[in-house]
């Protein structure tokens, strides 16, 4: 299993170096100077030499590369074009946002979908099976963000229980752990829970119907086990994989949290991508990406290693 | 012939059973869900090729004095935008571009996809290996991430869009097909192709294509309705389609500051990608279980 | 589409003989094939790596018109070397020549070899394309040596019909409406239809029920004769070898143990692997019945095969001499056993010199 890991590790450093690279040509791929964004039209050809210089953009392909590079797993990820601070400030400030978001909407997610998907893998063909999946198509169908407009819409303007946009009140950015706060993150992670919900439910419900059509599990019942201990077993079993099902929606919703963070202006790092994107900030956007990518990444990596500790089966 | 059946003058009967499609097709027309589905998607693309002609105002015609009025409004529907255009109309029109959107970005990644993999499946070896380590450093990215990435990048417009949203949808087709040519590449008849003297080739062309196309086929159709949300998406942050095209996305996103004022009115594009991304789930679904041998 | 025409259509490829009657159809000399074994994470540091010997130094012929027998416990290399002589996989050393021809050499390209030599594999369903139909699949071959689509259909259906499938009940139905059997004699068909002098039969027949099983036999043993074909049959069923074979060759280890004319190879085996294979043969006879204890145990790993003669680790005459000394391929008598009993002068106590002397 040591070995496994290890090549496991070996495996993941080639895919960062490309995941790096690719996040690195965005820069390039982007048409025009990005420097034009910030300088004023009637720049001199002096001035805009020196931000070439100090932005890197007159060297070699390569030697941008791996500089840039360099800097990175250093922690420098660059300047900011329009706010002027470092890329990195910038991206750590906002990431803790986004992964409290992301986390609660995970939890969320994962507490109804199991439940949702359990109760229909426990009753498989029956009204509430179908009722169920027919809830998870609906999970993985519907237009998040369009949801979040819903939301806002039903349980700001209509009713006006909770706040429709922000992370605080008065717009204030230092979060704090009470009610005047969370009521904030409410909406948004709810959401977004939208979907690891039914992706999970549609895990959990395979998951279940699979193990408990198994001929070891119709022995147990035979042999006089039970609800409860056969309960036991079918969690047993089934909780590594929706574990990791869990643990890449996690990847996917950080990764995927811009819209949602858009539409309740969440000062998150989707937030950060939308500036970014509209003031053609370019290495924030490409540290920003980078950030999250390589989140992504060690996150998959974690949930292999933690499935082949917990599930014996994975012995390879 | 003549020695045969000398005198017998029709041609000999061949016994035929339906092929693999048509038993797909009959399943598929058994199922109500999937036949629900793609009525909805029918009438969809009907009035997308034909909105010009049907439309009951012109999408384009704005008015100050009629702006956001609610559904049912004089004749109006479902009520007017933010610069007063009809709704309805507009929604028609924007079907048009939302399904483009939506569809081509992976009937590309379908093509694309499949040719990748099924290349790498077929050679194996280190072309695979250099092949799909490529493919896995775009997998490594989710999907909207990488969609977000490169349209930020490349800046909106639709072509734009169309192409960010096909990169991110050629790797997980080229990994579907690669291992489903992978394993067919396997089967004894592959290896009895090869033993009649075929070339790579004929041999794909024959032997593999047939086996591997249906799988990528339902798989790709599975990512239609990601690609209608991520599409309406890009275009909803202002990346893909630009105003004054409607598209349902862009005007979810220009209805947003009408949330309070007429919220109804405000959600309707939403529920028109909401209804044809279920109803390309729900398609892909039956089309799935009507593929699938064991049922 | 008369089938009196046809046969006289196939049989005169089929009699495109070259080398006459004496020179053999193949000739296969110091066959070779080591597979790498799949390297883990340590050897990939360390660069070391390990091969599977599947295939060790074979050196065998295949007479025009005989069907060659070849048996052997699973893993003993009968089944990759059907795929080497195909050139499914690429021999690591070796020749292989056919009537008289290098194979991939300029008088016989690889391309025309694979026409005259077919093969029909063991899994009949995985072997037939499920998306075309019967006819589709056994017109397949010829249709990629140039014959036309009209002409190959035609061929497929008379051909369908030489194995006994009725071709307006089956050329268009898929493969998975088949049973066992006829799917089998599908494949059998398809191997036909290229007008091969040489068939590979590996393991054709042992998935079938017997009942079918004696039924396919009978059948490949009609076409052989109507189409003046040769056979390859490996088979790890002793029974049925012997039924089909004129010759046997008994394989150990990816190299060759035996080889004889069936009857004096079943009745009087030389090389003690051949005996305890043969003791292992259950009969109806009670006056046939075992007497020697039949192999014990799997053979030894072909990563690290034993060194000496193969065998001696399991072999009730092994002695110091087999650890040390490789026995060579003898022949005597138009026999060949490869141990060292009948190895003039190797030293082994049971040696009989005097039984080849006399």
């Amino acid at each position: 299993m040591i070995f496994y890991l290890l090549r496991r590790i070996v495996y993941t450093v080639p895919i960062m170096l490309g995941v790096a690279f690719f996040c690195f040509l965005l820069v390039h791929i982007s048409p025009g100077d990005p420097l034009v964004a910030i300088l004023p039209p009637d720049a001199s050809v002096e001035l805009q030499r020196q931000l070439m210089t100090l932005y890197g953009f007159d060297r070699s392909w390569p030697e941008q590369f791996f500089g840039w590079l360099w800097r990175a797993l250093q922690g420098d990820l660059g300047t900011s074009i329009a706010t002027g601070r470092p890329v990195a400030d910038e991206v750590f400030r906002a990431v803790g946002n986004t992964l409290m978001l992301a986390c609660l909407a995970t939890l969320i997610g994962f507490l109804l979908g199991s439940l949702f998907g359990f109760v229909a893998g426990y009753f498989s063909n029956s009204w509430v099976d179908r009722a169920a999946s027919a809830l998870s198509v609906l999970g993985v169908s519907v237009p998040h963000y369009w949801l979040g407009m819903v939301m806002v819409i039903v349980f700001s303007a209509w009713l006006g229980w909770l706040p429709p946009t922000g992370a605080g009140p008065g717009g204030s950015d230092q979060w704090a752990w009470d009610w005047a706060h969370i009521q904030y993150m409410v909406l948004p992670a709810v959401t977004m829970s939208v979907i690891p919900m039914g992706i999970i439910a549609r895990t959990v419900r395979a998951l279940v119907a699979d193990i408990l059509a198994q001929e070891f599990v119709v022995g147990l019942k035979a042999k006089g086990m039970t609800d409860s201990g056969i309960f036991l077993h079918v969690v047993k079993n089934a909780a590594p994989t929706a574990l990791a099902v869990m643990g890449l929606q996690l990847g996917y919703l950080l990764g995927g949290s811009i819209l949602i963070e858009t539409v309740f202006s969440w000062p998150g790092t989707g937030f950060l991508l939308n500036s970014a994107i509209f003031q053609r900030d370019l290495p924030l956007l490409q540290g920003t990406i980078l950030v999250l990518a390589m989140f992504f990444v060690l996150l998959n990596l974690l949930v292999d290693t933690l499935q082949t500790a917990i599930d014996p089966r994975i012995q390879r | 012939m003549t020695t045969l059946n000398a005198g017998a003058a029709p041609a000999p009967v061949y016994e035929r059973s339906a092929g693999f499609w048509s038993g797909v097709l009959k399943k598929l027309a058994r199922d109500p869900v999937a036949i629900g589905a793609a009525a909805v998607l029918l009438a969809l693309v009907l009035i997308a090729l034909f909105a010009p002609l049907i439309t009951p105002h012109d999408p384009y015609q704005t008015s100050l004095l009629k702006r956001l009025r609610p559904i049912g409004f004089e004749n109006f529907l479902l009520g007017t935008d933010e610069l007063g255009r009809d709704l309805l109309s507009r929604l028609m029109l924007g079907a048009r571009l939302s399904l483009f959107m939506g569809i081509v970005p992976v009937l590309i990644a379908f093509v694309l996809g499949s040719a990748i993999g099924i290349l790498a499946g077929y050679a194996g070896g280190l072309a695979n290996t250099l092949i799909m380590r490529t493919i896995d450093v775009l997998y490594a990215f989710p999907s909207v991430l990488l969609a977000i990435a490169l349209s930020g990048a490349l800046g909106a417009g639709i072509g734009n869009a169309l192409l960010s949203l096909t990169i991110v949808f050629i790797p997980p087709i080229a990994r579907v097909a690669e291992s489903v040519t992978t394993q067919v590449r396997g089967r004894d008849f592959v290896e009895a192709a090869r033993a009649s003297g075929a070339g790579a080739f004929t041999i794909v062309r024959v032997h593999v294509l047939g086996n591997v196309l249906g799988p990528i086929f339902v798989y790709a159709t599975s990512l239609i309705a990601v690609s209608m949300i991520l599409a309406s998406g890009l275009s909803f942050l202002g990346l893909g389609v630009r105003p004054p095209e409607p598209e349902w996305g862009l005007m979810l996103n220009t209805l947003r500051t009408a949330i309070y004022t007429q919220p109804w009115v405000a959600a309707l594009p939403g529920v028109m990608i909401f209804i044809t991304s279920i109803s390309f789930n729900l398609l892909s679904d039956s089309l799935r279980s009507a593929m699938d041998v064991k049922n | 589409m008369s089938i009196g025409m046809s046969v006289e259509h196939i049989g005169a490829d089929i009699h495109g003989d070259r080398g006459g009657p004496a020179q053999p159809l193949l000739s296969v000399r110091g066959l070779v094939k080591h597979f790498d074994l799949k390297k883990g994470f340590l050897e990939t540091l360390t660069g070391g790596g390990k091969v599977v010997r599947a295939v060790d130094g074979v050196d065998f012929e295949v007479l025009k018109g005989e069907t060659l027998g070849v048996v052997g416990e699973s893993g003993c290399g009968k089944s990759t070397t059907a795929r080497l002589l195909m050139h499914l996989i690429d021999p690591s050393a070796g020749e292989i020549v056919f009537d008289g021809e290098t194979v991939g050499s300029a008088a016989l390209p690889l391309r025309e070899y694979r026409r005259q030599v077919q093969m029909v594999f063991q899994d009949s369903y995985s072997s037939l394309n499920p998306r075309l139909t019967i006819q589709d699949s056994i017109a397949f071959g010829p249709q990629v040596h140039g014959v036309p689509r009209r002409e190959a259909i035609t061929r497929a259906r008379d051909l369908l019909a030489r194995v006994g499938l009725e071709p307006r009940r089956f050329a268009e139905r898929w493969p998975h409406e088949l049973s066992g059997g006829q799917r089998q004699r599908v494949n059998i068909a398809r191997a036909l239809a290229s007008e091969p002098r040489l068939v590979i039969l590996d393991e054709a027949v042992s998935a079938l029920d017997k009942s079918v099983e004696a039924q396919v036999l009978n059948l490949l043993m009609d076409l052989k004769d109507e189409f003046g074909l040769t056979y390859l049959f490996i088979s790890h069923d002793l029974h049925v070898v012997r039924y089909i074979s004129d010759r046997v060759m008994v394989m150990y280890l990816g190299k060759v143990a035996e080889t004889g004319p069936a009857e004096a190879l079943f009745d009087d085996p030389l090389h003690p692997y051949t005996r305890a294979l043969l003791s292992s043969m259950p009969s109806m006879d009670p006056d046939r019945r075992t007497e020697e204890a039949p192999l014990a145990g799997d053979p030894p790993n072909p990563i690290d095969p034993p060194p000496g003669c193969r065998f001696h680790t399991r072999c009730p005459f092994a002695e110091p001499v087999c650890a040390e000394r490789v026995p060579a391929l003898e022949e005597r008598a138009g026999r060949q056993a490869a141990c060292l009993i009948h190895e003039a002068d190797a030293g082994h106590s049971r040696n009989p010199t005097a039984i080849y002397a006399a």
